[in-house]
């Protein structure tokens, strides 16, 4: 994997990027996502997390299960806002 | 971790950091910032962080022109790209009322320097042509309200001033704030702890607990205010739309996608809660859409929630507790703390340092509810 490397396709984040916030010493994934937007976008996160976990772990030479993961945000697939106003009110 | 400071600044948000960057600034050696997360994991990370001047008092006015001022030459400041962008504020009024209140708001503002205009329901359709402006009576305009990117503001006063010194300690919580009859002695993490005699809490929605570890009663509480964003589209219009009787504020950011929420205090959750709810996603793609009709189609891909500080009259506290030496707070902001912490941080480091600052920080003290002089804000939300 080098700087170039695209890590999150929907917000078009490199490795490099990534790997310089890490540099910086922001090392979890909730902080690198909020400022690189990595996995923020209309997949939110499905394709990239795994990659951007594995990556980080390598980065800190650290197991994957040591680094905790994002906080988990609601809705799971994204929803048109005309079906939503269309439904029930609870 | 370091055992002795000359200022204790609890909580890692914008508050904290842009106090902890002005104090060091003004030449202030020894501070020390405690977070019991990461910075930002609060409220400040999780707002619009949109800032406007339009309000209903001249304090308000003032402290938000004077914010602005320095937000449009901040990321050269704190050299970071804090995504500053003035996109104006378009605020709709629906009631009669309303559109008195804004007369009188927009009077305001002029004699203030602030460049609000009251317009037709027909010049807010020139703003915005895919408005639709059904029941609309009135709006006011301000071009250079705006919004910045939360995050990254947080994290650039937070680097700017650990540049100058200042320590960040994240994942260090208080606990224990230890006091002698009127006076501070140490402040206790699960860490360590530190000794000094002057702290800041600048706790967001814990800043009445961090006043009760200090054994001083605060007047603020926690309440959940919740906001959601849709994936990017093409631009479709420019400025943040709002109002007050209606209840939404929402707009388009430059990166396409759009942000957005309302409060609902009667039925929102007092205390720590950061859920989110399918009634309020329901609630919002209503307003959304009937104000936005061509956003049917889009998507909305994320919902999330965090804590409004609010106090007794939804307008900030600021200064030293009148039963505590060396204990000064900033807190409830009431849901516009983000875009007044670039001059609230000013101020509060003049008024430690210097021991009084040429703005009005009196009328923000905690005695006031005790004298009965509350702020009376008809602008907020
Ligand atoms: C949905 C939403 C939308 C908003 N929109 C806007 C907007 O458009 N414009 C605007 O100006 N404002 C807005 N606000 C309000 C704004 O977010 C807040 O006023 C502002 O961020 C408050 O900053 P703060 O630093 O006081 O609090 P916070 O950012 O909450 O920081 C407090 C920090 O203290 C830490 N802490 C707490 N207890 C302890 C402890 N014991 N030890 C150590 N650390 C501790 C917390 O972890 C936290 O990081 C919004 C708020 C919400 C929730």
């Amino acid at each position: 994997m080098d700087d170039n490397t695209i890590i999150c396709r929907c917000e078009d984040v490199t490795w490099g990027e990534i790997r310089e916030q890490l540099d910086k010493g922001y090392t979890t994934m909730d902080e690198i996502k909020r400022i690189t937007r990595a996995g923020m976008g209309p997949c939110q996160g499905k394709t990239c997390q795994r990659i951007l976990l594995h990556a980080i772990a390598r980065y800190l030479n650290k197991k994957v299960e040591e680094i905790p993961l994002s906080t988990f945000r609601p809705p799971t697939k994204p929803i048109p806002l005309g079906i939503l106003a269309g439904g029930q009110d609870d | 971790m370091i055992d002795r400071a000359d200022i204790v600044i609890i909580g890692g948000g914008i508050q904290g950091c842009s106090i902890g960057y002005n104090l060091a600034k003004k030449g202030q050696k020894n501070i020390v910032i405690l977070e019991k997360e990461t910075v930002a994991s609060g409220a400040s990370g999780r707002c619009g962080a949109g800032f406007r001047q339009q309000f209903g008092t001249e304090m308000n006015c003032i402290l938000a022109r004077e914010s602005v001022k320095i937000f449009e030459q901040l990321s050269d400041e704190l050299e970071y790209d804090i995504e500053l962008n003035q996109r104006g504020y378009l605020i709709l009024a629906y009631t009669e009322k309303e559109v008195e209140q804004f007369q009188k708001n927009v009077q305001l503002e002029h004699s203030l320097g602030i460049p609000a205009r009251l317009i037709t329901p027909c010049e807010a359709r020139e703003i915005v042509p895919v408005l639709d402006t059904k029941d609309v009576l009135a709006a006011t305009y301000c071009p250079t309200d705006g919004n910045v990117n939360p995050l990254l503001t947080t994290f650039a006063y937070a680097e700017a001033a650990q540049r100058m010194g200042v320590k960040l300690y994240q994942f260090t919580e208080v606990q224990k704030i230890e006091t002698n009859k009127h006076n501070i002695e140490a402040v206790v993490t699960n860490k360590g702890r530190i000794l000094t005699d002057t702290v800041i809490n600048s706790a967001g929605g814990y800043a009445r607990e961090i006043g009760e570890l200090a054994g001083v009663e605060i007047p603020v509480y926690a309440q959940r205010h919740q906001i959601m964003v849709t994936e990017p589209i093409d631009p479709l219009w420019v400025p943040m739309l709002m109002s007050f009787s209606r209840n939404f504020y929402f707009q388009q950011l430059p990166h396409g996608s759009i942000l957005g929420g309302y409060g609902d205090p009667e039925n929102e959750i007092i205390g720590h809660n950061t859920g989110s709810s399918w009634q309020f996603a329901v609630t919002m793609a209503k307003k959304m859409t009937a104000l936005i009709p061509v956003l049917t189609n889009v998507r909305i891909v994320r919902q999330w929630s965090g804590s409004y500080t609010m106090s007794p009259d939804s307008q900030p506290i600021l200064g030293e507790h009148p039963q505590l030496k060396g204990f000064y707070m900033s807190v409830g902001f009431s849901g516009h703390g983000f875009m007044l912490a670039p001059i609230t941080g000013i101020m509060l480091a003049e008024y430690i340092l210097e021991g009084d600052t040429p703005l009005p920080i009196e009328k923000l003290h905690i005695t006031r509810f005790e004298r009965g002089e509350l702020i009376l804000e008809p602008s907020v939300v």
